[in-house]
C-alpha cells in the first residue's frame, strides 16, 4: 500500500477518491429511478412514452458541455431547481461534489436505463401470470418474479452507470468545475495536469489508473451479469 | 354448481360464446386445437377480460361484465396449471411448490406440501431448481405448485400436450389420483380422447369457438355429432386373465373380450375403448376367426350422416356403438328391438391402450 500511495501524489489520491465517492453516490441514488423508468418504458404505455424515452436518451446525444450547462441553468445558485433546493433543504449542488454526483447520473442515467429495460423486456410476461394465478399481487409479482430475474440486467447496468460516472468530464467540468477535494475526478485532474508544462507524469499515472479501474469494472460486472444470469435461469 | 360460465369474448376474428356449468370432479374441455378451449381458462383464471356474460365460482362472482365485476388473477383462486409449466426458474422446486401458500395464508387450509409431494412422487426433487428436471417431473412439480395454492378449482390447460408419450402415460394416473382423492374440483382441457376418457366425470365438447354438447364421457364420445367418424365405446373392463398364446382376457358388462396381451396385472381395472368403425354387426350368430362377439338388442337406429348410420346395441348392461353403412343397414333391414351380434376384432382394441 505504502509504495501504490506513494506513487500518487496527494492530490491524485484526491482525485481517485472523489471520482469513487461522486460516481457511488451518483449510481447509488439513480438506480431506483432507472429501474422504475426501466420498468414503465418496458411495460406501460401511456401518453408520452416517446418523450419520456427521448429525454432519458438525450445526456447519451447532446454534447456534454450542453447537458452541463442546462443543469448549471437549472440547478446551479441562480438556476429555479438550485434556489428551491438551497432555501428548502439546504443542498447546494454547484460547485460542490453533490453537484458532480448530479452530473454523473445525469450522463449515466440512459446506459443504466437501457440496459435494464433490455432485461425486463426479455422475461417471459407467463412467468409473471402464473405467479398471479397463485395469489401473487402485481407488487408481490415484481418483488418475487421481475425484479429477481432483471438482476443480471440491474448490476450490468448499474455498473455500466458507475464506469460511465467516473469518467464523466464534459458536464461535470462545465457545472461544478474541477475544485481539488471537491469536484476535481480523475479525468479533470488530467486534463488540469495536461494544462501544465511539468503535468505529464501526473496525467499519465492518472491515465493508467483510469484503464486499470475502467477495465476492473468491465470485468467485475461481466462476472456478476454471468452469474446472476446463470443463478436467475436456474443452473 | 362448482363453476358456471357464460361468456361471449371477440378475440381479433375468432368468436367466443361458451355456456356451460362444472359440477365436482373432472369437467373436461375437449375439442380440436384453436376451437377456444385455451381461451375459456384464461378467461376463468382472469388472463383474459370477456365482452359480455359472467363466470361464477362457488357462488362467488369472478366475472360479471353486467355487475362490472371483474376480479384479478390473484383473487381469482384458480390454480392453474399450464402446458409448459411455468415454473419459476430462479427458485427451487421447494420454493416453487410453496409460491402459493404463502398467498394463500392462513384462513384457506390447502392439502400440506407433504401429502402433495408424497402423492406426486416429489419428495426428492425440493432442492433442485426446474431448469435441472426432467419435462415428467416438472409437469408434476406444476400439478404440485397449483394445489399447495389451496385453489377453489384447479384448472389444467393441455398439461400433457407438451410430453412424449411415454411422460404422458407416466403423468395421467396422477390426475387420476387427483381426481380419486376428491381435492378439488378440475377444469380439464384436453384434444386426447385418450387422456379426457380416462379422467373425466363431466365432458363439454367445444368446436370453433361454441360448445357443441355437453355430457358423461360414454354419451359424448359415442354421439356421431361431435365425434364424427371416430365416435368410440368406452366400456369399463376388468383383466381376469393373461392367456399364453398373447391374449389377455377382460370382464365386461358386455361379456368376455378378448384382446391383444396386456401388461397390467390381473385384476387390474382398464377402460376399453372400441372405434365405433371397428365393429361389425350379424343378424345371426356368426362362425367367424373373430373371438369377440357379443349379442345385444338395438336400441337406437340413428340418422344417416355422410351415408353412414350409427347403431346402438344393448348388450348385458352395456351399449356398444357400431358406425356402419346406410346400405348395409337397410339391406339387412336392421330396426330397434331386433337381436343383433357384434363382432369386434381383438386385434384392432391393441390402439386402445396407447392413446
Amino acid at each position: 500500500m505504502t509504495d501504490a500511495a506513494n506513487w500518487l501524489g496527494p492530490e491524485e489520491w484526491q482525485a481517485v477518491r472523489v471520482s469513487l465517492q461522486v460516481a457511488a453516490w451518483a449510481i447509488f441514488v439513480s438506480l431506483p429511478l432507472a429501474l422504475l423508468t426501466a420498468y414503465a418504458l418496458a411495460r406501460w404505455s401511456f401518453w408520452g412514452k416517446s418523450l419520456l424515452n427521448g429525454i432519458v436518451h438525450l445526456p447519451l446525444i447532446l454534447p456534454p458541455v450542453v447537458t452541463g450547462y442546462i443543469l448549471l441553468r437549472v440547478f446551479g445558485r441562480r438556476g429555479v431547481l438550485g434556489v428551491w433546493l438551497e432555501q428548502t433543504f439546504g443542498i447546494v449542488l454547484s460547485f460542490h461534489w453533490t453537484g458532480a454526483a448530479l452530473a454523473a447520473a445525469v450522463m449515466a442515467f440512459p446506459l443504466t436505463v437501457r440496459a435494464i429495460r433490455l432485461s425486463i423486456e426479455a422475461i417471459d410476461r407467463r412467468t409473471e401470470q402464473s405467479a398471479a394465478t397463485l395469489g401473487a399481487a402485481p407488487v408481490w409479482v415484481f418483488a418475487t418474479i421481475t425484479l429477481p430475474l432483471a438482476l443480471p440486467g440491474i448490476i450490468a447496468g448499474a455498473i455500466l452507470g458507475f464506469a460511465k460516472a467516473l469518467g464523466e468530464f464534459g458536464a461535470t467540468i462545465t457545472f461544478v468545475g474541477a475544485i481539488p477535494g471537491q469536484t476535481q475526478t480523475i479525468p479533470s485532474a488530467i486534463y488540469v495536469f495536461l494544462q501544465s508544462p511539468d503535468g505529464g507524469q501526473g496525467a499519465l499515472r492518472l491515465v493508467i489508473l483510469a484503464i486499470v479501474i475502467a477495465m476492473t469494472a468491465l470485468f467485475a460486472s461481466e462476472w456478476m451479469a454471468r452469474h446472476a444470469a446463470a443463478w436467475a435461469r436456474g443452473a | 354448481m362448482t363453476l358456471l360460465v357464460d361468456i361471449k369474448a371477440q378475440l381479433g376474428a375468432f368468436s367466443l360464446d361458451v355456456q356451460f356449468a362444472a359440477p365436482s370432479g373432472v369437467t373436461a374441455l375437449f375439442g380440436p386445437s384453436g376451437c377456444g378451449k385455451s381461451s375459456v381458462i384464461n378467461a376463468i383464471a382472469g388472463l383474459i377480460r370477456p365482452d359480455q356474460g359472467q363466470i361464477i365460482s362457488a357462488s362467488r362472482p369472478l366475472f360479471d361484465a353486467a355487475a362490472r365485476v371483474n376480479l384479478p388473477p390473484h383473487r381469482r383462486r384458480m390454480g392453474v396449471i399450464f402446458q409448459d409449466t411455468r415454473l419459476f426458474p430462479h427458485l427451487s422446486v421447494q420454493q416453487n411448490l410453496t409460491y402459493g401458500c404463502w398467498f394463500a395464508g392462513k384462513l384457506r387450509k390447502g392439502p400440506s406440501l407433504q401429502d402433495v409431494t408424497d402423492l406426486l412422487g416429489i419428495s426428492h426433487l425440493l432442492h433442485r431448481r426446474p431448469a435441472s428436471l426432467s419435462g415428467g417431473e416438472a409437469a408434476r412439480v406444476a400439478i404440485g405448485r397449483a394445489l399447495l395454492s389451496a385453489p377453489d378449482m384447479i384448472l389444467a390447460d393441455e398439461p400433457l400436450a407438451a410430453l412424449d408419450e411415454a411422460r404422458r402415460a407416466e403423468i395421467l394416473p396422477y390426475f387420476i389420483a387427483l381426481r380419486d382423492a376428491a381435492l378439488v374440483p378440475m377444469i380439464y382441457v384436453s384434444h386426447s380422447v385418450a387422456e379426457v376418457a380416462g379422467l373425466a366425470t363431466t365432458v363439454v365438447a367445444m368446436g370453433d369457438g361454441r360448445v357443441i354438447a355437453i355430457g358423461s364421457v360414454d354419451d359424448i364420445f359415442g354421439r356421431s355429432d361431435v365425434m364424427g367418424a371416430n365416435a368410440i365405446t368406452l366400456l369399463p373392463a376388468r383383466i381376469v386373465g393373461h392367456h399364453s398364446d398373447g391374449l389377455s382376457e377382460l370382464a365386461t358388462e358386455a361379456g368376455q373380450i378378448f384382446v391383444p396381451q396386456m401388461s397390467a396385472d390381473i385384476g387390474t381395472s382398464h377402460m376399453l375403448r372400441i372405434n365405433s368403425g371397428d365393429v361389425i354387426l350379424a343378424r345371426s350368430e356368426p362362425n367367424t376367426s373373430a373371438l369377440n362377439i357379443l349379442r345385444g338388442e338395438i336400441c337406437s337406429v340413428g340418422a344417416q350422416r355422410g351415408g353412414a348410420v350409427m347403431i346402438d346395441l344393448r348388450a348385458g348392461n352395456a351399449t356398444i356403438r357400431a358406425r356402419i353403412t346406410q346400405r348395409s343397414c337397410a339391406s339387412m333391414g336392421l330396426d330397434i328391438g331386433q337381436t343383433c351380434f357384434a363382432i369386434v376384432k381383438s386385434l384392432s382394441l391393441a390402439r386402445g391402450e396407447d392413446r
